[in-house]
């Protein structure tokens, strides 16, 4: 019984204020529509044609070759600055990283991923 | 409606009354939430108003809205351009009731330095009820605050009924102002001759 109270008076805490807000915006709220009003919003430009539009899946390819380089940029940052004192190890660990992702890119672009159709 | 003398006479004693139109206009001016809007320069003076120097947040208008949809204020700050002019017309149109607009600087008043400009509105005021101008090129800081303290000033004193009630109130107002089309030469119309007429020339 006691839950039950508890239950409809939270529900009550939640509803009430959508409620009250609802209700002054019906009967209070001064309401002048219009065509602008009503209309898409965006930066004051009139909203031209459907949101609804299909992306081509090359895309998504397309995006992340450019990410992967993207990413390796901020790995070839600190190798140029430490390039002078690196030890070989390193600088073969380096080149191949470099030469793996370069292949990749080799590979995308015989498969003609690059080719914006 | 109660009379001044008892009010203070009351308040006094330490009783404080207020009307259903003074607590509405309490809140209204207390709470003026501008559109993120900012056409030139003016702009930057703006923006520093908001900032923890000047702090706007003092007077309830720090809330910059990004939406014509949730702000109650337009600061048209800067020059208006004879491209953007129909764009700031649709947005103010966009926001809800009750709105206000500030003219802030001399672009916006009358095309300032700008004046001669073939591409340049010579004052938001011919598309757009302005309620504040400031003055200024750029008007510093202070003086948006002080437009915004004249703008509560001018709420705080709105009567909510009669013949003189804004405009959100009158139902019989339209809501939304013509916005100009591209014209060969001009904006068409060039002005909207219910809020501004070209000044006659008297001889």
């Amino acid at each position: 019984m006691v839950l039950v109270l508890l239950a409809v008076a939270a529900v009550g805490f939640a509803v009430a204020p959508l409620a009250a807000a609802w209700a002054w915006a019906k009967f209070f709220s001064p309401q002048k529509p219009g065509k602008d009003k009503n209309a898409i919003y965006e930066c004051g430009l009139e909203s031209k044609g459907d949101a609804w539009i299909h992306f081509r899946s090359e895309y998504y390819l397309y995006g992340i070759i450019f990410l992967v380089f993207d990413v390796e940029t901020i790995f070839l940052l600190p190798f140029a600055v430490a390039f002078t004192g690196l030890p070989p190890g390193a600088f073969v660990a380096m080149i191949v990283f470099l030469l793996l992702l370069v292949e990749g890119l080799v590979w995308a672009w015989r498969k003609g991923v690059l080719n914006w159709k | 409606m109660i009379e001044e003398g008892l009010k203070n006479e009351l308040q006094k004693q330490g009783v404080y009354v207020t009307s259903l139109q003074e607590l509405y206009n309490w809140g209204r001016a207390n709470s003026v939430w501008p559109l993120t809007f900012g056409l030139a320069c003016c702009a930057i003076e703006m923006m520093a108003a908001s900032m923890a120097r000047f702090d706007l947040a003092r007077f309830g208008a720090e809330v910059f809205r990004p939406s014509p949809r949730q702000a109650d204020l337009m600061i048209v700050a800067g020059t208006v351009t004879k491209k953007m002019a129909p764009l700031v017309v649709r947005l103010y149109n966009q926001m809800p009731e009750p709105k206000y607009v500030i003219a802030m600087g001399a672009c916006a008043i009358s095309g300032g330095p700008f004046k001669q400009g073939y591409n340049v509105l010579k004052g938001v005021d011919r598309y757009l009820p302005v309620d504040v101008a400031i003055p200024g090129c750029p008007p510093r800081p202070e003086a948006l605050l002080h437009a915004i303290m004249t703008l509560q000033e001018k709420i705080l004193n709105q009567k909510l009924t009669g013949p003189d009630r804004p405009r959100h109130l009158n139902a019989d107002v339209a809501g939304e102002f013509p916005v100009p089309a591209y014209g060969k030469h001009d904006l068409e119309p060039p002005n909207n001759p219910e809020v501004w007429q070209p000044p006659a020339i008297q001889r």
